[in-house]
C-alpha cells in the first residue's frame, strides 16, 4: 500500500461510527470561531437544497472543506456527493490522491472530464491557458452543473485570495447561464442565508470565506488532514518557463529548446494544472516547517497560479462567464 | 528537534497571533474620508502586504492612483473593476491581517446612501464599526446614517475617527468640537461605548502608531484600540438558544440535533425545551467529530443527544428550560428595506428566522425613521433603503428574543416570494401576543361535515384578469350553472365588497394589497361553510393571489386566468372605464399605468378571444367535476 493510501485509511477511521469517547483535540480560539461557522454554513445548505454538491478540487482548501462537511454531519457522512472537474491535466499524485480518499471514506466522488475537448488535442502549452481553463475547467463545470442539476454548489475559494472574490457573499447567487452579477449581489445579514432560488439557477457558497491561507495551514497541522504529499518538498524534475518553476509530471509536456529538467528541491503552494502550476523551491518537507516558511512569506499565494496573471481583473471577467 | 516538539512550538507561535481569536470590524465613511487609506494603511504597517501585491499596487498607484507619486493605498481594497475605474466603492470588501495580539477580519463598506443594503450586510457580522468623519467636514448626515445603520444592525461598540487631522492643522480644538457635536446625536442610540480618536490615515498617525503632531492625545491608537477590546464576556451571561438546523440520524441508534450555539451555554445534564412545543428533556451527549464535550457555548456548532425522544425538527428553538424564549406569531420590529420595490403592508413575504421559514405580512407599519435626522415620521410604505417601525404578523408561531438581547433569535430577513430576493432585514423589539394556535376553540360541526351536507368539496375559483377581460361575466355563468346542478355557490366581487366591507379603500398597490386580502380572509370563511365560490377580482400582483392560495387547503384554490388581451379589453370598454383613464380621469389603473402580473401556472386558462363565454364557464365546470369537487 502506498503512503498516500495510508495515510487516508487512517483519516477514515476517525469517522468510521459514533466513538463516544470524551474530546481530545485542542483548537485554538479563532480556528474555531471559523470552523463553527463553515460547519453552520455548510449544514445550511444540505437543508435547504435538493440537490447540493461539494466542488472537490484535491487541494489543501477542498481538504479542509471537505473535513468540515465530515465534521458536521458525524457520525453521519456528509448527505451530499463530490464533484471534481478533472481538466486530465493534473499531477498524478492528485489523482492517487483523489481515489484512495474516496475510496476510504466511501464517498461518491463524480468526475466530469471535457472528452471532446480532449480529444481535440486541446492542452496547456497549445492552447494557452486561458483557453484551456475556459474549455477544460469552465465548461466542463458548467455542463457537470447541468447534467446532474445541482442547485448549490460548495466551492473553497477564499476572500483573501484575490480581490473580486473579497466582495462575494457567502451564498452567491448564479443565474441560470452561471453567470455572477457583482452589481446586483443579494444583501446578506447577520447569519441569515437566503437559500431561495428559481429552477435552473443555483447558488454558490464559499464556506471558507473568512479563512486566510495560514489559517487554512493551522488548521490542517491542528487537525492532522491529510493533503497531498507535493505540498511537501521533495526532489522533483522541473524547468524553468517564464520564470516558474514548472514540474515535469509525466512525458506530455513538450520541452522548449535549452530546457533540461533538472531535479530541485520543491514544493508546492497551490495545486492545479501542472504545466499551469509553478513551483518554489523549498526544503520544508513538513507540515511544521511550511508553516514557518509561510510566516516569513513575502510572495502571495496566486502568484504560482499562472491564469491570474493574464490581465488585471481577470478573475471577475471569469467569474462572470462562470468560472468558480 | 522531534516532530512533537516542534509541531508545539510552531502553533505556539501561530497560535500567539490570534489567542484573543478574531475581530470583526466595520469601517464606513462617506466617499474620500479616507476609509480605503486607512485599511490599506493597517495592511500595510502590519507587513501584510506580499511583494507582489505591492508591485500590483505600485503600478495601479501609476495608472489610477490620486495620491501623486505616493502609493495609493485606496487601491488596494476597490476590488470591482467598474470600482476600479470609477473610483468608488458599491460593496463590502472583506480583509484580513493579523498582529502579535489578535486576528481581524476588517469589512469595508460603501457609502453611499444608496448602497445603505450593502453596509448593513457588512454591520451585520461586525462587533465594531469604524467611523470615518473627515476633519475639515465635520458630523455629517452620513456620519449620522451609518452610525444609526452600525447600531440598527446591532454593533455595540464605535470608534470615532476624525482622519485628515493633518489638514486641520492637528488641532485639539476642532477635534473636541467634533466629538462634542457627535455625541449629540450619538449618544441617545445606547452604544456601549464609543471611542474618539483622532488621526491621519495617509500618514499613519494614531493608526498604528502615536501621532507626534498631536501629542495632545493621550487615549489609545485604533490599533490599540482593536486590538484590547473585551468582546468575550458579553456572550457568555445570555440564555442559552439553539436553532436545530439538521437532525443527523445515521441509523437507529443515533438521533442527534445538529445546530450553532447563537446563545448562552449548554451542559451535559441540563434540562432543556423545545421553544415552539414546549417539549422538555436533558442533554445527554454533546457530540462533536473530536469527541464529546462537557460543555458548549455560544458560537459552538454541535450536535445535542438528548435522553428522550421528543418530536423535534429544522426549525426549532432549543432553549434553557429556566429562561425561554417567546413564542408569537405576531410582533413588532423595526425593518430595513432593501429593494426597489416599496414595502407594502398586507403583501405576502418569506420570513426567515434563524432556522425557520414561514410566510409573513406586515400589519402596520407604525412610522418611518428618517435615517438622518433620527425624526420618526408616519407613512404609508417604506422605500428602498427606509427603515421602519412595523407590526408583523406570522403563518405559524415563530421563537425569538428581542435583538437587543440576543442577535441571532432576534433578526430575520424578509424573502420576496417572486423574485427571491432578499427584500427587508429585520429586528425584533417585543412580541405582541402570545402564540394562539393553543387557544382555536374545537367546533363540533367542521368543514368536512359541512361539505358532506352539501355534497361537494369547497372551492374558491379565483378569476383574475384586465378590467374587462370577462371575469364577472363567467363567473356569473358558472355559478347560474352549479344553481342549476343543485350546488351551493356564492360569489364575491368587486361591486359588493367595495361599497361595503372594503369602503375605505383606494387603488394604490397598498391598498390593492389590502383589498385582496380581505376578500381572500372572507373567501376563506365561505370555503370553511363549505361553499363553492367564486371570486372575480382584476386581483393584479402575484404575491396577493398566491397569499390567498395558502389560506385555504390544498386543491381547494382553483385559479382562472381570463386571458383577454388588453387591446381586446379596451376595444370592449364596456364601463368606459379604458376612456377614462387614458384622459387621466382613473389614475393606477391596471394595464396603463399599474402593471399586472400574469399567472405563471394558473389551474384554468380561458382564451375569451376563441371562446364564447358560455364555452368558458362550461370548461371551468368541467375541470371542477374532473377534480371531484362537485361531489
Ligand atoms: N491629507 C490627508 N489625505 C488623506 C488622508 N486619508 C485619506 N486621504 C486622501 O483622501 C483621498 C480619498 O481617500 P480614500 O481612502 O480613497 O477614501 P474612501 O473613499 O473613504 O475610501 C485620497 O486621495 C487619500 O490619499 C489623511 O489622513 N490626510
Amino acid at each position: 500500500m502506498s503512503s498516500i493510501q495510508e495515510n487516508v485509511k487512517a483519516y477514515a477511521a476517525r469517522f468510521a461510527g459514533d466513538s463516544k469517547k470524551p474530546a481530545d483535540r485542542k483548537l485554538s480560539a479563532h480556528l474555531k470561531a471559523l470552523e463553527a461557522e463553515s460547519i453552520h454554513i455548510i449544514r445550511e445548505v444540505a437543508a435547504e437544497f435538493e440537490r447540493p454538491v461539494m466542488l472537490y478540487s484535491i487541494g489543501k482548501d477542498s481538504a479542509v472543506m471537505l473535513h468540515l462537511a465530515l465534521k458536521a454531519f458525524y457520525p453521519a457522512k456528509p448527505p451530499f456527493p463530490l464533484q471534481h472537474v478533472d481538466t486530465t491535466f493534473k499531477f498524478g499524485d492528485m489523482i492517487t490522491f483523489r481515489d484512495a480518499l474516496a475510496e476510504e471514506l466511501g464517498l461518491e466522488i463524480r468526475v466530469e472530464i471535457n472528452e471532446d475537448a480532449i480529444a481535440r488535442g486541446v492542452n496547456p502549452w497549445d492552447s494557452g491557458s486561458q483557453l484551456h481553463t475556459q474549455i477544460l475547467k469552465t465548461e466542463a463545470l458548467r455542463s457537470a452543473m447541468n447534467r446532474h442539476k445541482y442547485d448549490a454548489a460548495f466551492g473553497g475559494a477564499r476572500r483573501d485570495e484575490e480581490k473580486s472574490r473579497a466582495k462575494e457573499r457567502i451564498f452567491s447567487f448564479r443565474d441560470s447561464n452561471h453567470g455572477w452579477d457583482p452589481k446586483n449581489q443579494r444583501p446578506e445579514l447577520w447569519r441569515n442565508y437566503n437559500t431561495k432560488i428559481k429552477k435552473g439557477e443555483s447558488i454558490r457558497v464559499f464556506p471558507l470565506s473568512n479563512w486566510t491561507e495560514l489559517d487554512i495551514w493551522q488548521y490542517i497541522l491542528e487537525q492532522d488532514i491529510p493533503i497531498v504529499p507535493l505540498y511537501l518538498a521533495g526532489h522533483r524534475p522541473v524547468v524553468e518557463r517564464d520564470g516558474q518553476l514548472i514540474m515535469v509530471d509525466d512525458d506530455r509536456l513538450p520541452l522548449k529548446e535549452g530546457e533540461t529538467p533538472e531535479l530541485k528541491m520543491v514544493r508546492f503552494r497551490t495545486l492545479g494544472c501542472y504545466p499551469l502550476t509553478g513551483a518554489i523551491e523549498s526544503t520544508a518537507q513538513s507540515l511544521e516547517e511550511i508553516v514557518l516558511e509561510m510566516l516569513t512569506a513575502r510572495t502571495s499565494e496566486r502568484s504560482g497560479r499562472l491564469i491570474d496573471h493574464d490581465e488585471a481583473g481577470s478573475m471577475e471577467k471569469k467569474k462572470r462567464e462562470g468560472y468558480f | 528537534m522531534n516532530i512533537q516538539a516542534k509541531r508545539d512550538e510552531v502553533i505556539e507561535r501561530l497560535t500567539h497571533s490570534g489567542g484573543r481569536g478574531v475581530l470583526r470590524f466595520l469601517t464606513c465613511g462617506s466617499v474620500d474620508d479616507g476609509k480605503s487609506t486607512l485599511i490599506g494603511r493597517l495592511l500595510y504597517d502590519s507587513k501584510l502586504l506580499f511583494e507582489d501585491q505591492l508591485n500590483v499596487l505600485e503600478r495601479d498607484s501609476r495608472k489610477h492612483g490620486t495620491a501623486g507619486d505616493e502609493i495609493d493605498f485606496a487601491l488596494l481594497l476597490d476590488g470591482l473593476e467598474a470600482e476600479r475605474e470609477q473610483g468608488i466603492t458599491i460593496d463590502v470588501a472583506y480583509r484580513f491581517f493579523a498582529t502579535e495580539k489578535r486576528k481581524f477580519v476588517v469589512a469595508d463598506t460603501p457609502g453611499h446612501e444608496q448602497y445603505t443594503r450593502n453596509m448593513a450586510t457588512g454591520a451585520s457580522t461586525a462587533d465594531v464599526a469604524v467611523i470615518l468623519i473627515d476633519a475639515r467636514k465635520g458630523v455629517l448626515v452620513q456620519t449620522l446614517r451609518h452610525t444609526y445603520i452600525a447600531r440598527m444592525m446591532g454593533i455595540r461598540h464605535i470608534v470615532l475617527a476624525v482622519n485628515k487631522m493633518d489638514l486641520a492643522d492637528n488641532s485639539r480644538g476642532r477635534f473636541h468640537e467634533i466629538v462634542a457635536e457627535y455625541l449629540k446625536s450619538a449618544d441617545a442610540l445606547g452604544f456601549e461605548s464609543i471611542t474618539p480618536i483622532p488621526m491621519s490615515a495617509r500618514f499613519g498617525d494614531n493608526v498604528t502608531c502615536r501621532s507626534e503632531a498631536m501629542s495632545w492625545h493621550t487615549g489609545p491608537t485604533l490599533l490599540e484600540y482593536l486590538e484590547d477590546l473585551d468582546l468575550d464576556t458579553e456572550l457568555r451571561s445570555e440564555p442559552f438558544r439553539m436553532p436545530v438546523q439538521w437532525v443527523n440520524r445515521p441509523n437507529l441508534n443515533f438521533r442527534g440535533y445538529s445546530g450553532m450555539i447563537v446563545s448562552g451555554k449548554v451542559s451535559v445534564g441540563d434540562a432543556i425545551v423545545v421553544a415552539q412545543s414546549g417539549l422538555a428533556a436533558n442533554v445527554s451527549r454533546i457530540v462533536t467529530a473530536d469527541g464529546d464535550l462537557e460543555t458548549a457555548t455560544a458560537g459552538d456548532a454541535v450536535t445535542l443527544v438528548l435522553n428522550q425522544e421528543i418530536d423535534i425538527s429544522r426549525g426549532d428553538v432549543l432553549a434553557s428550560a429556566e429562561q425561554r424564549p417567546e413564542v408569537s406569531d405576531q410582533f413588532a420590529a423595526e425593518i430595513l428595506w432593501m429593494a426597489n420595490d416599496d414595502l407594502l403592508p398586507g403583501r405576502s413575504y418569506l420570513l426567515k428566522i434563524g432556522t425557520a421559514t414561514t410566510p409573513a405580512t406586515i400589519t402596520t407599519l407604525k412610522h418611518r425613521v428618517d435615517i438622518n435626522t433620527y425624526e420618526k415620521q408616519p407613512s404609508r410604505k417604506l422605500e428602498m433603503n427606509g427603515i421602519g417601525f412595523c407590526n408583523v404578523s406570522t403563518a405559524r408561531p415563530i421563537a425569538f428574543d428581542p435583538f437587543r438581547e440576543v442577535r441571532d433569535t432576534g433578526s430575520f430577513i424578509l424573502i420576496d416570494r417572486f423574485t427571491n430576493q432578499t427584500v427587508g432585514g429585520g429586528m425584533i423589539e417585543f412580541g405582541l401576543r402570545r402564540a394562539s394556535n393553543i387557544h382555536t376553540q374545537a367546533m363540533d360541526v367542521s368543514k368536512e361535515r359541512r361539505s358532506q351536507i352539501k355534497g361537494q368539496k369547497p372551492t374558491l375559483l379565483w378569476f383574475t384578469g384586465l378590467s374587462g377581460a370577462g371575469k364577472s361575466t363567467v363567473a356569473n355563468i358558472v355559478e347560474r350553472k352549479l344553481a342549476e346542478a343543485g350546488l351551493h355557490t356564492y360569489s364575491l366581487d368587486g361591486d359588493n365588497v367595495r361599497h361595503g366591507l372594503n369602503r375605505d379603500l383606494g387603488f394604490t398597490d397598498g391598498d390593492r394589497v389590502e383589498n385582496i386580502r380581505r376578500i381572500g380572509e372572507v373567501g376563506k370563511l365561505f370555503v370553511d361553510a363549505g361553499l363553492l365560490v367564486t371570486c372575480s377580482f382584476i386581483s393584479p400582483f402575484r404575491s396577493e393571489r398566491r397569499m390567498v392560495r395558502e389560506l385555504v387547503d390544498d386543491g381547494e384554490f382553483v385559479e382562472v386566468f381570463v386571458d383577454t388581451p388588453l387591446d381586446v379589453c379596451m376595444q370592449r370598454d364596456v364601463k368606459g372605464l379604458y376612456k377614462k383613464a387614458q384622459a387621466g380621469e382613473i389614475k393606477n389603473f391596471t394595464g396603463l399605468d399599474s402593471p399586472y402580473e400574469e399567472p405563471e401556472a394558473p389551474e384554468i386558462r380561458l382564451d375569451t378571444s376563441k371562446l364564447s363565454a358560455e364555452e368558458a364557464a362550461d370548461q371551468v365546470i368541467s375541470h371542477l367535476r374532473e377534480r371531484g369537487r362537485l361531489g
